[in-house]
C-alpha cells in the first residue's frame, strides 16, 4: 500500500486531541458508579453503531415494502383458503435471501452440522465447483461460477441465493412465481399432469408439448394438499446450474420439492428440499420454513439484471486486479 | 474517560470482528480500514457491484486512483443509495476495507458526502469475485 495519499489507518471517527469531550464525560460520579458507568456507555455507544459496524442486522428495507418490524403485537386475519396470491418479501428484511453462503439452513460455513449426505460422485461435483463464497471460497480470478457471467441461475438457486420479492399469480391450471432477479419467472402446473417420468431425458407427458430437454428452470407440478399448504414438485434439471452461492452442485437426477404455507392473511412460509440421490445420500433441507410477508399490490419489484458488459467492466477495473 | 474510549474500542473490534469474517472474502484484509479523502471521477450503478472511482491525492502532489465496489444496487437502494448519489468531481471521505495486494482497491463501509451527510454501505456482505449480490 502507497502511503501518503491522505490514508489513515483507522475507519472510526476519534476524538481529536484537545476536543470537547464526548456526551456523559462531566458526569459527577463515584468510582464504583463510573465501574458500572463505563462498560453500561460503552455497550450503549457500540449499540448506535452497530449499524454501521455490523451491517447484516441492519434492516434491508426495499422502498416501499414492509415488514414483521413495522407491526409490533399486532395479530394477523387468518389465512384465505388456497390462496397462496401476492407481493411477497421476506418478513423479517431483504437480507434474508442474500445467502452470500449458500442455503440459508445449510450454509457453507465449515459447522460439521452443516455437512452436506455427499455421495462419492456429488462430493466429486463440489469439489470441482469453484465458488467465491462458502468454505471453499477461492479469488474470483479462479471462479467457475456460472453466474457472474451471467449464465442462468435456474431453479433452486434462484430462491437459494439473492433472493428478493416475489410476485405469485394463480390461475385455473398454474401458480405463476415472478423473481425479482433477472426478471425471470416460473410455472407450476396445477392441472394435474405428471412430472416427467424420466428426469434425464424430461418431457411433458402431453400431445404436442416440446421435445425432451432439460432445462436451468426444471419442471414444476403443484397441488394443494389442504386449504393452506401447496406443495411444488420440480425436476428435469439441467445440471449446469448451481443449487447456491457456496458451489453445492446437483445432477440431472434432482428432484426439489417446495413447501407453501399461507400461516395467516400477512403470512407465508416457504420450505425448499433437495433430493438427489445421485448427489446426496438423504434429502436435506435448503430453506426451513422461511416467513414471507405480504406486500401492497401496488409495490413495485426492483429491477435487478446480470449484464454482460457491467460484468466485464467490473471484473477489468475490480475483480482481476483485485486477484492479482 | 480515555479507559472508556479504550472499552468501547475493544467492544468494536470484539463484536465486529467475528461478524465481519463471517463473510470472509479471499482478496481482502479483512479488518483493516482506510480513510481516504478524494475526487469522484465516476459512479458506476451496476451489476454485479456498484464501483465509485475516486483520486486521492497525496502531499506530494501525485494522485492515485482508487476504485471501490458496493454491493449491487437493489441491495444499496435500501440504505439510501442511488445512481444519483455521487456526481463527478463530488469531493467525499471514504471508509474501505482494503484488498490485500496492494492495489487501490477496497470495498466500500461508508461514504461522507459533501454535504456532510454519511451513506453507509449496510451489509459488508461482498463478494471477492463477480458474484451478484
Amino acid at each position: 500500500m502507497n502511503s501518503g495519499f491522505g490514508v489513515r489507518d483507522s475507519g472510526f471517527e476519534k476524538t481529536p486531541e484537545g476536543a470537547d469531550p464526548p456526551v456523559g464525560a462531566d458526569l459527577k460520579v463515584g468510582p464504583y458508579s463510573r465501574t458500572l458507568l463505563i462498560p453500561t456507555l460503552a455497550v450503549a455507544i457500540v449499540t448506535l453503531l452497530s449499524p454501521v459496524i455490523l451491517g447484516q442486522q441492519v434492516l434491508r428495507r426495499t422502498p416501499g415494502a414492509v415488514y414483521d418490524s413495522d407491526f409490533p403485537g399486532k395479530k394477523s386475519a387468518p389465512a384465505p383458503r388456497r390462496d397462496i396470491s401476492g407481493i411477497w418479501e421476506f418478513a423479517n428484511g431483504g437480507g434474508e435471501g442474500i445467502q452470500a453462503d449458500g442455503a440459508k439452513a445449510m450454509p457453507s460455513d465449515g459447522k460439521p452440522e452443516h455437512e452436506l449426505p455427499f455421495t462419492p460422485e456429488g462430493r466429486k461435483a463440489f469439489t470441482a465447483n469453484k465458488p467465491t463464497f462458502g468454505f471453499t471460497q477461492v479469488p474470483s480470478a479462479l471462479t467457475n461460477d456460472p453466474m457472474p457471467g451471467c449464465d442462468p441461475q435456474g431453479f433452486p438457486r434462484i430462491v437459494l441465493h439473492n433472493a428478493h420479492h416475489e410476485q405469485i399469480i394463480q390461475t385455473a391450471t398454474q401458480v405463476v412465481i415472478l423473481y425479482q432477479f433477472n426478471k425471470k419467472w416460473r410455472t407450476i402446473w396445477t392441472d394435474g399432469r405428471k412430472l416427467p417420468s424420466n428426469p434425464e431425458v424430461p418431457a411433458w407427458d402431453i400431445k404436442g408439448s416440446p421435445p425432451a430437454e432439460a432445462r436451468f428452470w426444471g419442471y414444476s407440478v403443484g397441488r394443494w394438499v389442504d386449504d393452506y399448504t401447496f406443495v411444488a414438485d420440480s425436476n428435469g434439471f439441467d445440471d449446469r446450474s448451481w443449487l447456491d452461492n457456496a458451489g453445492r452442485p446437483h445432477s440431472d437426477a434432482l428432484h426439489v420439492i417446495e413447501t407453501y404455507r399461507r400461516v395467516d392473511a400477512d403470512h407465508l412460509e416457504k420450505t425448499i428440499t433437495i433430493d438427489d440421490p445421485k448427489y446426496y445420500t438423504r434429502p436435506w433441507v435448503a430453506l426451513d420454513k422461511i416467513p414471507y410477508r405480504l406486500q401492497s399490490p401496488s409495490l413495485e419489484i426492483p429491477e435487478q439484471e446480470c449484464v454482460p458488459s457491467e460484468t466485464a467492466k467490473y471484473n477489468q477495473l475490480f475483480a482481476n486486479p483485485a486477484a492479482k | 474517560m480515555r479507559r472508556m474510549l479504550v472499552a468501547v474500542a475493544s467492544g468494536i473490534a470484539l463484536l465486529s470482528g467475528p461478524l465481519a469474517a463471517h463473510h470472509a472474502t479471499a482478496v481482502f484484509d479483512l479488518g483493516k480500514r482506510l480513510t481516504l479523502t478524494g475526487t469522484v471521477t465516476e459512479w458506476f450503478w451496476a451489476n454485479p457491484h456498484c464501483l465509485l472511482r475516486f483520486d486521492v491525492k497525496s502531499d506530494s502532489g501525485e494522485t492515485t486512483h482508487w476504485v471501490a465496489e458496493t454491493q449491487a444496487p437493489p441491495n444499496m437502494t435500501p440504505f439510501g443509495w442511488s445512481k444519483q448519489s455521487f456526481g463527478v468531481g463530488d469531493q467525499v471521505t471514504v471508509i474501505l476495507e482494503p484488498v490485500k495486494n496492494g492495489q487501490p482497491l477496497g470495498r466500500i463501509l461508508q461514504v461522507k458526502l459533501p454535504d456532510g451527510k454519511t451513506l453507509v454501505a449496510g451489509a459488508p456482505a461482498i463478494p471477492a469475485g463477480g458474484a451478484q449480490q
